[in-house]
């Protein structure tokens, strides 16, 4: 077969294309998840793990091999900080033999994680960032995970959308929606901040971007949180049966709106700035649609990309204003700091904690040494509170830190987060608009926390506001 | 040793004294010059200290790697003259350079 295989390729390449053009995609997906069925009930499938929530040990009393930072409950549970803090003061580049995930390294301190992230020649992206694999059967293709040249071709087809040319064009927009959201909060009584503010506004802003039905807009958070929980990918609680529908029902509704607005195009009506109207603008995408996993795989990315990161920013930035209430008085005080505490907000919270690349060859790094084909995990959670990159107390919240855009949340080279200016923008929106109405912004509880070893999120956080004298 | 001219998008002329060995995004740094963010700090990594090289000067700027290439595709503003800041080192014969900012870093 694996004499075969490239003499075949010319023949069945086009063959699969041609069939996957035709079959709608929600279909495709249906029949692998009937594939997946056959194959689970007849054990032939890939075991999918099972977590189990109980209480993790001290971190002092662990051998250092026994240290597993791929546990999806360290963030839950407040114990990260001082896992992450051993292995970077003991053994900095880490290695675990047996998680659930298989083995794999983990990058802990600032500059390795930088020289991990900018070697693109020595570490690979592909074939996922998640420590863990893709839910077997659904394996979409995106630029997140992809090597130069074709990542650039990719990544370059949709960046329009959030440069920093047409976000200017959309400022206005976003102001209003943002107010709009504030305006209608209850004041003096509690509510879940999570909901009502962090998962709008974000829905609404993809929404946007896409140009997808506004009172719809709560499924693409819905899609988005399905696709980043898969057990075996990151340590969540989303089903398998539940990840086939939310993709089957993304991918056809996702098609629906492409074929529109092909449709469109082609009776001459003039582009609109979404993104798929870019990406049929684009000599590169313009048939991506062709393509089911690669057309879901830009689709899921650009609906997880503009998601949790943001959501649990904007619920993050209230949470440690509460925890550290000197930089709340400081902020009220001085509201130009809002575009550095912006930054600041992003490296506390750093929403989501690693990417995942494979070594190429074998690399010695800070003693250790990766084989070629090993697992590497770059931990920017770790990174950005990393005593020897940031001076002053990291795991302090300090909104008027100095040269905090050194951050690692936005990943460092060719995969550099794309919407990075739109997040930032976004939330020194909200900041702005809060300022202007509400004196405090009480947390009432400790928040509840995701499950999950990549997103660092929130999924409640009950708040009480008090109205600007 | 030299002096080199900054030029942002909206026209202001910001020229300042430059020393031999330093990099072109160091020398905007600290003159704080506005419209260079340096995010990475120097590594190549982030694509935020863009500018775009007069064309005269473009030869004695030096050439242009693969990583810087890569990261200069990232920005929708790249022209024929792009260059990020922190891969030019200053010297002498770059005494009298003039670069223009970009409208915005990505």
């Amino acid at each position: 077969m694996s004499i075969l295989t490239p003499l075949l390729e010319p023949v069945i390449q086009p063959a699969l294309n041609k069939a996957t053009s035709i079959i709608p995609i929600h279909w495709q997906i249906k029949g692998a998840h009937a594939v997946q069925n056959v194959k689970h009930r007849t054990g032939k499938d890939r075991p999918v793990p099972v977590f189990n929530e109980v209480p993790l040990p001290d971190v002092s009393t662990l051998a250092l091999e026994d240290i597993d930072l791929s546990n999806p409950f360290l963030y839950r549970q407040g114990l990260w900080r001082s896992y992450f803090e051993r292995v970077r003061d003991e053994c900095p580049v880490h290695f675990q033999k047996a998680s659930p995930f298989g083995p794999f390294w983990s990058v802990t301190r600032y500059e390795d994680i930088m020289f991990v992230d900018t070697r693109h020649d020595l570490f690979s992206a592909e074939p996922i960032i998640s420590i863990g694999p893709q839910p077997e059967g659904l394996e979409i293709e995106t630029f997140i995970a992809m090597d130069p040249p074709k990542h650039d071709v990719q990544r370059q087809a949709v960046q329009g959308v959030v440069a920093p040319k047409n976000l200017a064009q959309m400022e206005a927009l976003i102001r209003s929606r943002t107010a709009d959201v504030l305006d209608q909060l209850p004041v003096g009584e509690p509510f879940d901040w999570v909901q009502k503010v962090s998962i709008e506004l974000t829905s609404r802003m993809l929404a946007t971007l896409f140009d997808f039905p506004f009172e719809q807009r709560h499924k693409l958070a819905y899609w988005s949180d399905v696709a980043s929980g898969a057990p075996e990918s990151t340590g969540g609680n989303a089903n398998t049966d539940e990840f086939f529908h939310a993709a089957a029902d993304m991918a056809k509704q996702m098609s629906l709106l492409w074929r529109e607005k092909e449709a469109r195009k082609a009776a001459g009506e003039e582009p609109g700035f979404d993104l798929i109207s870019l990406l049929l603008a684009n000599d590169n995408t313009r048939d991506m649609i062709n393509r089911p996993m690669e057309f879901m795989g830009n689709m899921v990315l650009l609906i997880i990309g503009g998601n949790d990161t943001t959501r649990n920013s904007m619920t993050g930035g209230v949470f440690a204003l509460n925890q550290f209430p000197e930089e709340f008085a400081k902020l009220k005080e001085n509201p130009a700091l809002i575009p550095n505490m912006v930054s600041e907000i992003i490296r506390w919270q750093t929403p989501l904690a690693y990417m995942r690349r494979v070594a190429k060859e074998d690399v010695t790094l800070n003693g250790q040494t990766i084989k070629q084909g090993d697992k590497v995990v770059m931990w920017y959670a770790s990174g950005n509170r990393d005593e020897r990159a940031f001076e002053e107390d990291p795991d302090r919240f300090i909104i008027d830190r100095k040269n905090v855009r050194k951050h690692l949340s936005f990943g460092f080279g060719v995969h550099r987060c794309m919407g990075n200016r739109l997040a930032e923008m976004q939330l020194r929106i909200l900041w702005e608009e809060i300022l202007k109405r509400f004196e405090h912004i009480e947390v009432l509880d400790e928040p509840e926390y995701v499950q999950s070893n990549f997103v660092r999120g929130y999924s409640s956080m009950s708040v009480k506001l008090t109205a600007k004298a | 040793m030299g002096r080199i001219t900054f030029i942002e998008h909206s026209g202001t002329a910001h020229v300042v004294e430059i020393e031999a060995g330093q990099s072109l995004m160091q020398a905007a740094v600290d003159n704080g010059i506005p419209g260079i963010d340096a995010d990475c700090g120097g590594a190549c990594a982030c694509g935020t200290c863009h500018v775009i090289v007069d064309e005269q000067w473009i030869h004695a700027t030096g050439g242009i790697n693969a990583d810087e290439q890569g990261m200069l595709g990232l920005t929708l503003e790249i022209t024929d003259t792009s260059r990020l800041s922190c891969q030019v080192t200053l010297s002498e014969a770059l005494d009298g350079l003039i670069v223009r900012l970009p409208e915005f870093q990505m």
